[in-house]
Order: structure tokens, then sequence, then C-alpha cells
């Protein structure tokens, strides 16, 4: 295998004196979709905020160990954690797009906030990221319409288009259809396959059917420990941990 | 609390509901009457203007300056546009100021001035509108002279308090989750404040304004050794200004009714603008 996109070492996370997150490893290989399953509290966001630095804001949050993306280290010295989010795009559990913005500024926000002004390009962007985001066809005809106007399932596709928009090497998606609806969950899980040929992702879903449709790894974390990390296939059908069996099939959690 | 839980108890029902009904009917009394109590002073202070100051509102009120002391007719044209250049200019003040306040307040909480501005805020707040007249009179007047500047400043000053309050309490109305998208494009927090958190808030803060402005359009005080007044028109913020307020109070410790009728009007207009001024700020925050 090539050298992974992503490698977490010994990654402990705390909360001032609390642990959340206790020496963790895990490696992320490129173009593959990673899910991370475990009961509700067991340091799953935790760990997934990390990776982008959101953490740098959380007074008392504190990140110990190494992540490594894509040869660098995440936290080593001098690194700008701006440029560092710029590579990991993040999807939240809600859909949370810009509420002043249209559909089209929404998605090309990343770029032009950041001072691209080609309209063309910004327009070509838009396009791709829409289209990847398998929302091109519901939204073309109305890209200057407030975005606050679009349906849950449509804002969080939108939300995946501004994330696709500036281009990450590296996909985080917290939960990102607890909130939706049966129809908008499945056209987002469809999504994911498209989605690998230009990005990986790693996703944090309390769905098993979900992890277990969508993603090539699957690790599992319990009370901050990841208990379990392996193929998907492996993970759902022969677990090597017992407690990793309990929660795959329903016995706990 | 009784009502509640007496139909557990299971007693007859009509004999409950009789006794409810009464309680209903006393407090629907009791409310009625408190909302007379807060609304009658208003009304009263408005009826009053209304029929002492219409007469004196006609067009000669919005186009002459004041007559002569003794002679007839005039109107308070000076006074108006004096009000209008010094509170767009203390705007320029409160609200730039203000907003930088409320925005360092909401956004940079674990900043180690934090502290001290917030200090600084509710002090500013608290500190009387001649005091702030004072201030702008030893900081410019001294040096300058009476000046419609100088009177903007302290009414500047009077605003920022208000400014910053409102800003930061709808900043912070803004979902955190908002703020992370934005970061997690690989946005510096201050491009995600002022291109997506301030612009959500927009509404809010300009609530804040308009009520800061309503709040110290009557303002008399401070300009009293500041702006000064003018009985003729002034277009050069470095003079001596007049401003509504500063009319009223003249006019009302005038031994003229010419002048009195004056005041009257000029305080009519004033209540007026207000009023305006707070129902477009709430306006402006039911848009959001
Ligand atoms: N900002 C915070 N300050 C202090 N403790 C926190 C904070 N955020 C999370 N925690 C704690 O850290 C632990 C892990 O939380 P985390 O949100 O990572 O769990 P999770 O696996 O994502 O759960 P869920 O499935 O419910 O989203 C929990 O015990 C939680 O209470
Ligand atoms: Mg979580």
């Amino acid at each position: 295998m090539s050298t992974p996109l992503l490698s977490a070492q010994n990654v402990s996370i705390y909360y001032g004196d609390k642990q959340a997150v206790r020496d963790v490893n895990l490696t992320v290989q490129r173009g593959t979709v990673n899910a991370l399953i475990g009961p509700s509290g067991c340091g799953k966001t935790t760990f997934l905020r990390a990776i982008n630095r959101m953490h740098d804001l959380t007074p008392g949050a504190r990140v110990t160990g190494r992540i490594v993306l894509d040869g660098e280290d995440v936290y080593g010295p001098g690194v700008d954690p701006v440029t560092m989010r710029r590579r990991v795009g993040m999807v939240f559990q809600k859909p949370n797009p810009f509420p002043t913005m249209s559909v089209f500024d929404n998605v090309v926000s990343g770029l032009k906030l950041a001072g691209v002004r080609d309209r063309a390009r910004l327009m070509d962007v838009a396009e791709r990221s829409l289209r990847g985001a398998a929302l091109w066809d519901e939204v073309k005809d109305r890209l200057k319409t407030p975005a606050t106007g679009l349906s849950g399932g449509q804002q969080q596709r939108l939300c995946i288009a501004r994330a696709l928009a500036v281009e990450p090497e590296l996909l985080l998606m917290d939960e990102p259809t607890s909130a939706l609806d049966p129809a908008s969950t499945a056209r987002i899980e469809d999504l994911m396959t498209g989605l690998k040929q230009v990005t990986t992702i790693l996703i944090v879903t309390h769905n098993m059917h979900q992890a277990a449709r969508v993603s090539d790894t699957t690790s599992f974390f319990l009370n901050g420990d990841l208990v379990e990390h392996g193929a998907t296939d492996q993970v759902f059908t022969s677990p090597r941990d017992e407690r990793t069996e309990a929660y795959v099939t329903g016995r706990f959690g | 609390m009784t009502a509640q839980s007496t139909p557990l108890s299971g007693r007859p029902r009509p004999r409950l509901s009789a006794a409810r009904r009464l309680r209903n009917l006393l407090m629907g009394v009791l409310i009625a009457l408190s909302t007379v109590v807060v609304v009658a002073p208003l009304l009263l202070i408005f009826f009053y203007l209304l029929r002492e100051g219409l007469g004196a509102m006609n067009l000669e009120f919005f186009t002459r300056t004041p007559a002569p002391e003794g002679e007839t007719g005039g109107g308070l044209l000076n006074a108006i546009l004096g009000s209008l250049q010094m509170l767009a200019m203390a705007s320029v003040l409160g609200v730039g100021v203000g907003v930088a306040g409320g925005i360092f307040l909401a956004e940079y909480p674990r900043h180690p001035l934090m502290p001290t501005v917030r200090m600084l805020s509710d002090v500013l707040a608290g500190i009387p509108a001649i005091v702030m007249g004072l201030v702008a009179y030893g900081l410019i007047v001294l040096q300058f002279g009476f000046s419609g500047l100088a009177g903007a400043v302290a009414l500047g000053f009077l605003m920022i308090p208000i400014v910053v309050r409102t800003t930061e309490e709808v900043l912070k109305l803004v979902p955190v989750t908002v703020r992370e998208a934005g970061l997690s494009l690989g946005l510096p927090q201050w491009l995600v404040i002022l291109r997506i958190v301030l612009p959500a808030a927009a509404g809010g803060i300009i609530t804040g304004v308009m009520l800061a402005l309503a709040r110290v359009a009557g303002e008399a005080a401070p300009l009293l050794f500041t702006a000064f007044g003018n009985p003729l028109v002034n277009l050069d913020p470095t003079k001596p200004m007049s401003a509504l307020p500063l009319e009223i109070y003249r006019g009302a410790t005038s031994a003229y009714d010419e002048n009195q009728r004056l005041a009257k009007a000029g305080a009519l207009l004033l209540i007026l603008i207000i009023f305006a001024t707070s129902l477009l700020a709430r306006r402006a925050s039911r848009r959001r």
C-alpha cells in the first residue's frame, strides 16, 4: 500500500483534566471512505475535530500525539491552522449554510471570501462542486436565491458542495445524515462512492447499515479508546473484539 | 398550582372551573390595569404635545429659522438640520467604535484585554450625558471653540455602549456551527467574523444603532457647551450648531409665547422622530 493520507499516532485528547480520547492509532488510505462508529460520548466527534484543529478554539482542549496529513504534522511547529483547515473539509451534523448568502455564494464562499474574483472560474467550481454533491440539477435555476430556502436535505448537500469547492484532501463528516429524512439520507449515501474519486472521507455515523453500506474501513470507539479498526467487512462479519461484536449486532450502544 | 393539582384528587370539575374562571377574570383585570398605568404617561405626553405643538407645526416651522425675540413666525430649520448633521456624525463614531467593541467582546472572549474592554463599556454606559458633554468640552471646545463636531463627539460617546451591548448580544445569537463552517473552509477568523457572522447579525445591529440614535437624539445636556446652538442654519461642522433639544430648552425657558410655541412643536417633532426610529428598529430586528 502507498503511504497513508492520514495517520494518527498515539493521539490523546483532553478537555481540561478530562481525557476524552485515549492513545488512538489509526491510518486512512487515499480515496477511501472510513467510518467511525461507537456509542454516544465515546469521543468520535472529539477525534474528528482534532484532525482539522477545531479544538484550537475550545478553551481547555488539548491534543497530544501526532496527526500526520500527507506527510505533514498537523500540529507541527509553525503550521498555520488556517492553511491546515483549507486542506481538510468538514460537514456537520446539522446543515449550516451561511444564512445571508445565496446558493451560489455559499458554494464558492471558501474561494470568494479568500479573494478569488474570477467569475468564470467561480461558476466553473460551483457547477463542478454542486454536481459532485448531486445537487446541480435541483438548484441550477435558483443559484441566486437564498440558501436558507432549500430543504434540509438540499442544504446538507449544499454544505457538502461548499466543502468540495476548496478541493480538500480529506473530508470529515460528523453524522451528516442524522438530521435528514430517509430519502435525503439515501441520496447522500449514494454520493459517497462518487466522492471517493476526488477526495478521502472520514465519516462518523450511528447508523450501522450506513457504515456497512458506504465505508471501506470501520473504526469502533468505546469510552475514548479505539477498540477495533479494520476493513468494514471484517469488522461487521468477524470482529476480533467481543465488544465490537456486541455493538455492531446491536446488543449495546 | 392548586388548579392544576386538584383534578388528580378527584374533586368535581364544575366547582373547580368556576374558581378558576374567577381567578382568570381577576388576573385579566389586573393585567389590563397595569397596561393602562404603563401606557398612560406616554399617551399623556403625546396628547399634551399634540395639543400644544401641532398648531405651530406648519410649513414655516420646517423652512424658517427662529424669528428674533418678540417677533412672531419663524421655524426650527436650523435645529432640524443641526440635529440631523450631528446625529449623522455621532453615528460614525458610535457605530464604528461600538460595533468594533461588540465584535471584540463577542468573538474574542479569551483575549487578555477583554475584561478591560467590558469594564470600559459598562462604565461608559453609566456616565451621565452632561459629563460626556464636559469631556467633549475639555477635549475639543477648549482648543477649537464651540462646534457641531464637538456636540457630535459627545453624542457619539453616548451611543457607543448601547451599540456595543446590542452588537455583542446579536453576534452571540449566530450559531457556533456557522462560524465553524467558515473556519473549516480555511478562512481566517477575522474574515469569518466580518463576512459571515456580521452579515448574519446585521438586522440586530441596525436595531441597536437605531435605538442608540433614538436615545441620544433628545439629549440637550451634552450639547449645551459643545454645539452651543446657532440661530442660523449652519452646515459647517466646525462652527456652533443648533439642535432640537437645544431649541426646546431655550424656547421653553423663554418669556415669549412665540418661542414657547416653537419649543413645543420642536418637542413634538422630536418625539415623532424617536417614535419612528424605534418602530423602524423593531421592524429591522423582526425581518431577520
Ligand atoms: N467542549 C467540551 N468540553 C468538555 N467535555 C466535552 C466537550 N465536548 C465533548 N466533551 C466530552 O467528551 C466526551 C466525548 O464527546 P464526543 O462529542 O466526542 O462524543 P461522540 O462520540 O461524538 O458522541 P455522539 O455520538 O453523542 O456525538 C464526552 O464525554 C463529552 O461529554
Ligand atoms: Mg458526536
